[in-house]
């Protein structure tokens, strides 16, 4: 087992090292001088050379992409185009806004999402199977800014105007201060990735408790109660891991409309602004964090049903 | 139905597939939601002279008036000439997406299952590393360089959906490959694209239905997404995505300049989604019983 798991580690730093050539190969299609987008049109020849040897521009393309590629270990990821000022700077604090939007998602919709699809799957065929199922198929075909518009007509704008629906922090002060700006994001994210819990979950439980081991654990006159405790949960939750997974993975890229939509000062936003600026610094060094969280999260997962599988767990003795 | 449509269709698909979709209730529910939105964004554009009186882009008043069937839009245009003229595009655009999508995904998918060895590990190691990008992410990035334009959504959103289709494809795939009639095809010597296109892929119409549907939604979904971001199409253009951006700062003055295109976005995918899911069914229920 643990040479499967180094394989899978090395396949994911493989992926990663391509994923960051590909990002980096994009700054070269861009047209125009990166020097001169920063000092804009009026810059002299002489400051114009001299910013362009600070940010190594003459280099040869691989030694930059090296140099690059270097700094995003150490933290370095560059000057952004648009404010002059360093990267790193203007994304420390928003990593840690988005981490807070992407724990409080993911620690509210996966128990609810278990929960919901194993209750679902125990009445399966009785209306409450049908409204959770109904409602899950609705909201997973669903854009999340649609979601979110939704939940802000009906909380903040036109029926009720109960929550707000803008992120505003004071300068200086951090937004989990403001725990009641934080609902509507957290709940849009919610909705967004418990569908998909939900299916999973009910789809799993339903097989394991028509699986033998629960025939016989009922036959033996084990209480129902203690049959979906012990004997059916725990089977049907390994599967569940996997979609979990996937979905924490795709929190990381699905809190940029989100954020975009509640003006939620996080990483999201901070990317969107980039685009739109066609601050390419930015861009790079967002797409590399993201695509990096993706690969561990969806890594995590792979080990996670490595070790919970155990076909898979004698598979390196061999 | 004569006699002759039900042969060609038994030749087709797996025996009563298509029935088995219309069948089912929350087919017919999604046809009909589906409909409705796609007839909206075909016929508006059309109606437009008659119904309102306006273009999409002329200004009728001052921004967020309640002049007309339901206001002004943050630039006193008429809100429903802009409604009407905004679905056309976002469907056209999902569409040749997920065409693209389709045709690279099960193209690499087939021949990824087919050929197998390198050329296998080549299409499936490619796969993981666009995999490794969020779809919006690399949509993104993909517009930082090329700009917001047409082309280049339609581009980016297809080459992302091509590798999780093939996936799907390869998994099909490579049941189908190991069939007798296949060793049949190969002993008289018919040519590889013939073997792929002939007896491979009719074998596979079921899963690949469900990739088309559930890759249409998404595709729906995407582009919105990015014009609601302001990354897709670019103003004057009535889009629905761009709609919902422009005048949500005037949601509890003018709620209808958002709620006509996200109740559209909605109703559309919520309605694909569930085609979708019936033929998903449908195809599960026709390879259980074979």
């Amino acid at each position: 087992m643990p040479g499967l798991i180094l394989r899978r580690l090395a396949i994911s730093a493989v992926i990663l090292l391509v994923v960051s050539m590909l990002v980096f190969v994009a700054t070269l299609l861009l047209p125009g001088d990166p020097a001169q987008a920063i000092l804009g049109q009026q810059a002299t020849p002489e400051r114009l050379e001299a910013l362009r040897e600070q940010m190594n521009l003459n280099d040869p393309f691989a030694q930059r992409y090296l140099h690059w590629l270097g700094g995003l270990f150490v933290g370095d990821f560059g000057v952004s185009a648009a404010s002059g000022g360093s990267v790193a700077a203007l994304l420390g604090d928003r990593i840690a806004a988005s981490l807070v939007l992407m724990v409080a998602a993911a620690t509210i919709s996966i128990p609810v999402g278990i929960l919901v699809g194993s209750y679902s799957a125990l009445r399966r065929g009785k209306a409450g199977d049908h409204a959770a199922t109904g409602i899950s198929l609705v909201l997973a075909a669903l854009p999340d800014f649609v979601i979110g518009i939704a939940l802000v007509t009906l909380f903040s704008t036109t029926v009720f105007t109960v929550l707000p629906s803008v992120t505003m922090a004071p300068p200086g002060e951090q937004v989990w201060d403001y725990p009641s700006q934080l609902i509507l994001p957290v709940l849009t994210l919610v909705l967004v990735v418990m569908p998909y819990i939900i299916r999973m979950m009910r789809t799993t439980m339903i097989e394991v408790l028509d699986s033998g081991y629960v025939e016989m654990a009922r036959l033996k006159g084990v209480p129902e109660r203690q049959v979906i405790w012990r004997h059916a949960l725990p089977h049907a939750i390994a599967p569940v891991a996997q979609v979990v997974a996937i979905q924490l993975a795709w929190l990381a890229g699905g809190i940029v409309v989100v954020e975009f939509l509640f003006r939620y000062p996080g990483v999201g936003q901070a990317l969107v602004d980039a685009v739109t600026n066609r601050d390419v610094q930015v861009v790079q060094a967002l797409a590399m964090l993201i695509a990096a969280v993706y690969v561990v999260v969806n890594l995590f997962a792979d080990i996670v049903g490595i070790v919970t599988n155990p076909k898979l767990r004698t598979g390196g003795i061999r | 139905m004569t006699t002759i449509d039900t042969a060609t269709e038994t030749i087709a698909a797996p025996p009563g597939l298509l029935r088995r979709i219309i069948r089912q209730r929350q087919a017919r529910i999604g046809l009909a939601f589906t409909g409705i939105i796609v007839l909206v964004a075909v016929v508006g554009p059309l109606l437009l002279p008659w119904l309102t009186g306006y273009t999409s882009t002329e200004f009728t008043g001052r921004p967020f008036q309640p002049d007309g069937v339901f206001g002004t839009d943050n630039l006193g245009r008429d809100i429903l000439s802009r409604f009407l003229d905004g679905g056309l595009t976002l469907l056209v655009f999902a569409a040749l997406a997920t065409a693209l999508g389709m045709l690279l995904g099960t193209a690499a998918g087939m021949l990824a299952a087919y050929q197998g060895g390198k050329l296998d590990s080549i299409i499936m190691r490619g796969n993981d590393v666009l995999l490794a990008l969020p779809q919006l992410v690399f949509a993104l990035l993909a517009i930082t360089v090329l700009g917001p334009q047409g082309w280049v959504v339609v581009l980016v959103i297809g080459i992302t959906h091509a590798p999780r289709i093939a996936r799907v494809t390869r998994s099909a795939a490579s049941a189908v490959i190991t069939e007798d009639f296949i060793r049949a095809s190969e002993m008289y010597a018919v040519p590889r694209w013939k073997i792929l296109l002939k007896d491979v892929l009719p074998n596979i119409t079921g899963p690949l239905m469900v990739e088309l549907g559930l890759r249409m939604t998404y595709s729906i979904a995407a582009i919105a997404s990015l014009s609601f971001l302001g990354l897709g199409m670019q103003p004057p253009t009535a889009d629905w995505g761009l709609m919902i951006n422009e005048n949500r700062i005037a949601l509890t003055l003018q709620p209808w300049g958002v709620i006509l295109p996200v109740l559209a976005i909605a109703i559309l995918t919520v309605g694909s989604n569930l085609i979708t899911d019936a033929v998903a069914r449908a195809s599960a229920t026709v390879e259980e019983s074979k």
